[in-house]
């Protein structure tokens, strides 16, 4: 056979001619690729997809993409009514006034903005900080005394960074916000679970989580907590129980990270006073302009008691050297120039509606699950009926055009099953209503698959139901029961 | 050998003279590549992908890689998804592209459908007609196919929707496919890719769960005896009439199964070109993968999956005529490892889909 350019395949007449690993490819004039023949059958080589899977460090371990998050690259799609993401609704911020004030920010400041800042960030944005925490009753704090972070992320990253060792344990709400449980475990830090009821964090159950857990001689580090409007279950932590809290925490000398996004987005415009505000010295505050401003801004900031905002400090510098001082500066204008409360106030009027509306499209598609009706934040944590895994039943809502967080995600351990998340801050009320529809529409199929395998009974596991509104009245006793079977590390 | 020069489209066109020496096909550059009065760069090459399949994420990765590649290769390139906007880009003379590469996973894009419309626009696209795709497509009128009419092994396997199991009472036909095929038993959609809804089942008492899984994927559910032996794919490129057989491309998973992680996560396999089988072994896989890649009357690229039995039989499982394209997807993988540049290949079979239309 030939071996020549533009000449036929002699075909069959040798072997081997099917591409071989030793050959070398050969290309023709106009880049037409032909193979190499080589006679002998060449020896297998490897090709190591990932020539460094046995590199990595063991917190890179549970970093893998999975199913259920290829599933969720259809939610982008704007036919499908995505119930899954946080994103706040940014439709009504005053785009093109704020552009003019940018630009006069750059060719007045362009040399600031675009050059290294501090560590701490930006002065005049930690000034700013202030005025909006007063609004949750934290008062007695300076602009020294706050650290800008990249985002409430790179916040929870730093403090567990230079809190936690591999194995040290941190208590958290149970379910957890799934952004934290990624922190945590890239940490390699174990999370004990308190358990909650429609008044939030039970103390009980916090108090006997780090006895629990120091009688298994593990240190309990920090207690992490997001005590308004929480992220996924949608409770906020009664005004009384707050001191309880923070009193078992100076009793057993436990720091409280207070993580607060979604505080200044009560419906009716009410709050409720930081932890930090009853507390300054051992309570870690954080807070971010991602939920009432701009999340693509990435910029959060952190109240920490002096020794522990040094290290957040010397963090923040290892981590990322500073904060962007555009971010910064474009959060500044934006703060100096409009009326930002009367934007959150707005905001929080649509949010209202938002959540009345799946509220009410809860109550008409799928009365047979239940759901605490928050009053703030963006988030319904709805449970299904025994028998339905929501992890399992997503691909038959994304073909229906309908998308959730599955509950499972909020936990480490596997739990969640029988809970799902709906985020009602994105769609409008209308699209709420339709996708309402369309889950009610899935939810049915599956039970009627699950109904005819008969598998409903064998999958009951009713530990995760304890913020529903049916179950969720526990008497102490009742709670502090349900934590020492519960209180597993992860 | 395979010489017989596609003429018209939708007709099967390369047949394959028997010859004692299996796995012969090869791919060679042709006198008309060289005279070839294609300018790259005046040339639209649309990637459609993404769509609203559960494999979305893998198609949009698969599109932006190939396309990145012919972009490298000087050609002019665009991307669209599947949605209300594509028809009028389509027909818009200033959009309008010369030729379509379908880049879709999933329905939509392997069971015909953009291709038969891809048709009705009158626009040459590279892949698989939308009969043979919606052949292809079935898993188990593929492995029908194969077997009655290529004479290939396939490992055995009953199909069946959710309605049977609800006409018939779930818990008796659960009965009846274990008492009828026993265990281990692989259970996935009839109709889908990355082994999604797919579970392995080792006993009775886990079809159910599985079943559910898959039901949550699509309505009818194929059940296949598990085949002890090696997991290969043979990728076949279709160029100007003459079929090039890649070498056989064998995945070892870290873990135990080849499921959706192992497949989208790098770390979790290694592949090995060709597979660690004895020469006859691997001309026999090769033949089977030409033989059906031609049954199933496919064309321009397609990537057929065995197992290789402890008897060194290739059993096939499904043929794909849009084969993933990521940087860790199994057939640019083979097709590197056998010496190719892609950006070459991927050109050369391009330009092999518009000189056959420009002969139309």
């Amino acid at each position: 056979m030939s071996t020549g350019e533009g000449t036929t395949v002699n075909g069959g007449s040798k072997s081997g001619r099917t591409g071989g690993a030793t050959s070398e490819k050969a290309v023709g004039p106009h880049g037409t690729a032909k193979p190499v023949r080589s006679t002998d059958q060449p020896k297998p080589r490897i090709i190591k997809n990932d020539p460094w899977y046995d590199s990595y460090a063991s917190r890179a371990d549970a970093m893998k993409s999975s199913e259920i998050r290829a599933l969720f690259s259809v939610a982008s799609r704007p036919d499908v009514v995505s119930l899954a993401g946080g994103m706040p609704y940014l439709e009504r911020m005053p785009f093109d006034r704020l552009s003019e004030l940018i630009a006069k920010m750059m060719r007045d400041e362009g040399d600031k903005a675009w050059q290294y800042g501090s560590a701490q960030g930006d002065p005049h944005l930690r000034e700013d900080v202030l005025q909006i925490m007063e609004l949750e009753g934290i008062k007695d704090v300076q602009a020294d005394d706050v650290v800008i972070s990249n985002g409430s992320q790179n916040a929870l990253d730093l403090i567990t960074r230079i809190m936690c060792d591999p194995g040290d344990v941190v208590i958290a709400e149970a379910p957890n916000y799934v952004g934290a449980l990624g922190v945590f475990r890239s940490f390699q830090v174990q999370v004990a679970n308190a358990e909650t009821d429609e008044d939030g964090l039970i103390p009980e159950s916090f108090e006997e989580t780090i006895k629990s857990q120091r009688a298994a001689g593990r240190k309990v580090k920090f207690l992490y907590t997001v005590p308004n409007f929480h992220n996924p279950a949608g409770v906020t932590m009664s005004v009384e129980r707050r001191p309880r809290i923070l009193e078992i925490a100076r009793k057993y000398h436990v720091l409280v990270v207070e993580d607060n996004p979604y505080g200044l987005l009560g419906f009716d415009g009410q709050t409720y006073p930081a932890l930090k505000s009853m507390d300054s010295q051992n309570v870690v505050y954080l807070s971010s302009f991602s939920k009432i401003i701009a999340p693509g801004m990435r910029i959060a900031w952190i109240v920490a008691p002096a020794g522990i905002r040094q290290k957040l400090i010397l963090a923040n510098e290892a981590s990322i050297l500073c904060p962007p001082n555009m971010s910064q500066m474009t959060i500044t204008t934006y703060l100096d120039n409009f009326d930002w409360k009367a934007q959150i106030s707005d905001y929080r009027g649509m949010y209202k509606e938002r959540c009345n509306a799946m509220d009410a499209a809860l109550k008409e598609y799928l009365p047979y699950c239940s759901w605490n009706k928050p009053k703030g934040g963006f988030y319904i944590w709805l449970r299904i009926p025994d028998g339905l895994n929501s992890k399992e039943m997503l691909p038959r809502a994304i073909t229906a055009k309908v998308a959730y967080v599955a509950g499972t995600g909020f936990y480490l351990n596997g739990e969640g099953t029988h809970h799902m998340r709906l985020s009602f801050c994105y769609p409008t009320p209308e699209r709420i209503h339709e996708g309402i529809r369309r889950l009610a529409g899935v939810m049915d199929a599956e039970r009627e698959t699950v109904e005819l395998f008969g598998t409903a009974s064998s999958r009951i596991d009713d530990s995760d139901d304890r913020t529903d509104k049916n179950v969720a009245k526990r008497t102490a006793p009742a709670a502090k029961n349900a934590t020492s079977k519960r209180n597993h590390t992860v | 050998m395979m010489t017989n020069a596609r003429k018209t489209y939708g007709k099967h066109r390369a047949t394959r003279q028997e010859t004692t020496t299996p796995a012969s096909a090869s791919h060679k550059p042709t006198h008309a590549a060289h005279k070839s009065s294609i300018d790259r760069s005046t040339t639209k090459v649309l990637i459609v992908c993404g769509g609203f399949s559960h494999e979305r994420d893998v198609s949009l990765q698969s599109g932006h890689r190939v396309g990145g590649f012919l972009e490298e290769a000087g050609w002019n390139v665009a991307f669209h998804d599947i949605d209300g906007g594509l028809l009028p880009y389509l027909s818009d003379p200033d959009t309008r592209p010369d030729i379509v590469w379908p880049l879709l996973h999933g329905a939509i894009g392997e069971d015909g459908s953009i291709r038969d419309v891809l048709e009705m626009e009158r626009l040459p696209y590279i892949g698989s007609r939308a009969k043979a795709s919606r052949t292809a497509w079935s898993k188990p009128i593929a492995k029908n196919v194969v077997r009655k009419l290529a004479g290939l092994n396939t490992p055995y396997s009953v199909t069946l929707p959710e309605s049977m199991f609800r006409e018939l009472g779930a818990e008796r036909v659960v009965q009846l496919v274990d008492d009828s095929l026993g265990m281990p038993l692989f259970v996935k959609p009839t109709m889908g890719g990355s082994a999604m809804g797919c579970s392995q089942v080792n006993s009775a008492k886990e079809l159910p769960h599985a079943l559910i899984d898959c039901f949550a994927y699509g309505d009818v559910a194929m059940l296949e005896r598990v085949v002890e032996g090696t997991e290969i794919s043979v990728s076949i490129f279709d160029i100007d009439g003459e079929l090039l057989v890649l070498p056989p491309l064998e995945v070892a998973v870290h873990s135990d199964n080849y499921d959706y992680e192992a497949r989208v996560n790098p770390e979790a396999s290694d592949f090995y070109v060709p597979a660690r089988l004895d020469a006859p072994v691997l001309a026999a896989a090769q033949d089977a993968a030409l033989k059906a890649h031609q049954t199933l009357g496919l064309r321009d690229i397609s990537r057929t999956d065995f197992i290789v039995d402890e008897d060194g039989v290739p059993q096939f499982l499904e043929s794909n005529v849009a084969p993933g394209m990521t940087d860790t997807s199994q057939l640019p993988q083979a097709a590197t490892a056998a010496g190719y540049d892609l950006g070459d290949l991927y050109s050369a079979l391009v330009e092999s889909v518009l000189r056959e239309k420009r002969a139309d």
